[in-house]
């Protein structure tokens, strides 16, 4: 190895340790994407400083550009849902976990450490004479041929499994004609105008104040649910007698 | 230093990624860290291709990248559709199958 690699490797692979462990520690679900974001880009990194330039970009491409955008969209689908439980269905499940992974770790570390200790790489720089890509594509397209006329099929069953599965079937007596929408919007007990928005005849302009109705009741149509509701009692809003003290 | 400092990173992430799976609860984060396990797998195999000096486990990185895509769509698919019909995306709470 030379020095510029060890360098790369002593400041991207601690990072790439970090950033594997802030994944599965952060409790949001988006920030662990983020986590995840940062190894595959230190890892893209390694493809490319291990002689692998195409491999590389592909991992930058493929898996942050593709994969994570995917994971993201079905974050973002999924929602306010993406927070972890902290119960614990099994007790004791994580420390065993983390015991049995640290076991895990040990013991395939050290068996890849004393198989590879003091052996020296090759060096991809025969295979690689003609560049990095044309010896992918000789290979590829020789040896691997099947194998990646097999890959076609597997991607077009994915995508239409997919599909199949993401679609929502509505049976036919379940969907509704124009007619029977419009009985239902203007049915007794819906009340099909448009709704007064928040802070109107209210003592506020906060979009967390409810709105009133024409009798002076609160209503609760007129804010977004997820805003906590907020309504001064009689005695905050009383006057606090501040003046000139 | 050699290359096998490579391969013991590759260990370590993949293990990491294994804890993971063993201590999240949230289906994506699930998936998240079996990707970190495939990603550790490429880069063993990368590694590889490097001592070895040919271009096979790059072609066969290639092929798993191929083969990730493949199941992030289909298993993102079936969170999706867990989830329309469980509002959930917990692992603890699909168990439909379990009486």
């Amino acid at each position: 190895m030379s020095v510029t690699e060890q360098v790369f490797f002593w400041v991207l692979g601690p990072l790439a340790v970090i950033a594997a462990l802030g994944m599965v520690v952060a409790r949001n679900a988006v920030h662990s994407a983020l986590w995840l974001v940062v190894v595959m880009l230190c890892l893209g990194v390694f493809y490319v400083i291990e002689s692998g330039p195409f491999i590389g970009l592909a991992q930058i491409i493929v898996y942050t550009g593709a994969i994570m955008m995917l994971f993201l969209f079905v974050l973002m689908l999924v929602g306010r849902d993406a927070t972890d439980s902290l119960i614990e269905v099994l007790r004791g499940q994580r420390v065993a976990a983390v015991l049995i992974g640290l076991g895990f770790a040990g013991l395939i570390g050290a068996a890849f450490f004393r198989a590879l200790d003091g052996r020296a790489a090759k060096g991809l720089d025969a295979a690689n004479v003609n560049g990095n890509v044309q010896g992918i594509a000789a290979a590829l397209f020789t040896r691997y041929v099947f194998a990646f006329e097999v890959t076609s099929a597997l991607l077009i069953a994915a995508a239409t499994g997919a599909m199949i599965l993401a679609h929502i079937e509505r049976r036919r007596d379940q969907k509704l004609s124009q007619p029977d929408r419009m009985r239902a919007r203007f049915a007794p007990g819906v009340y099909p105008g448009p709704k007064a928005g928040p802070g109107v005849y209210a003592t506020t302009t906060s979009v967390a104040a409810p709105g009133r109705l024409p009798d002076g009741r609160q209503t609760d149509r007129t804010y977004s649910p997820i805003l906590p509701k907020r309504e001064l009692t009689e005695a905050e809003a009383a006057p606090k007698h501040t003046e000139g003290r | 230093m050699q290359p096998g400092s490579y391969v013991v990173l590759a260990a370590i992430l993949f293990t990491i990624g294994a804890v993971g799976v063993l201590i999240r609860r949230n289906a994506i984060v699930l998936f998240m860290c079996i990707e970190l396990m495939l990603n550790a797998a490429n880069l063993a195999l990368v590694t590889f291709s490097r001592i070895n000096g040919n271009l096979d486990g790059q072609i066969m990185a290639f092929f798993v990248m191929v083969v990730a895509a493949a199941e992030v769509v289909i298993g993102l698919a079936i969170i999706m559709s867990i989830f329309r019909s469980r509002r959930s995306a917990s692992v603890d709470d699909a168990n439909l199958l379990k009486y």
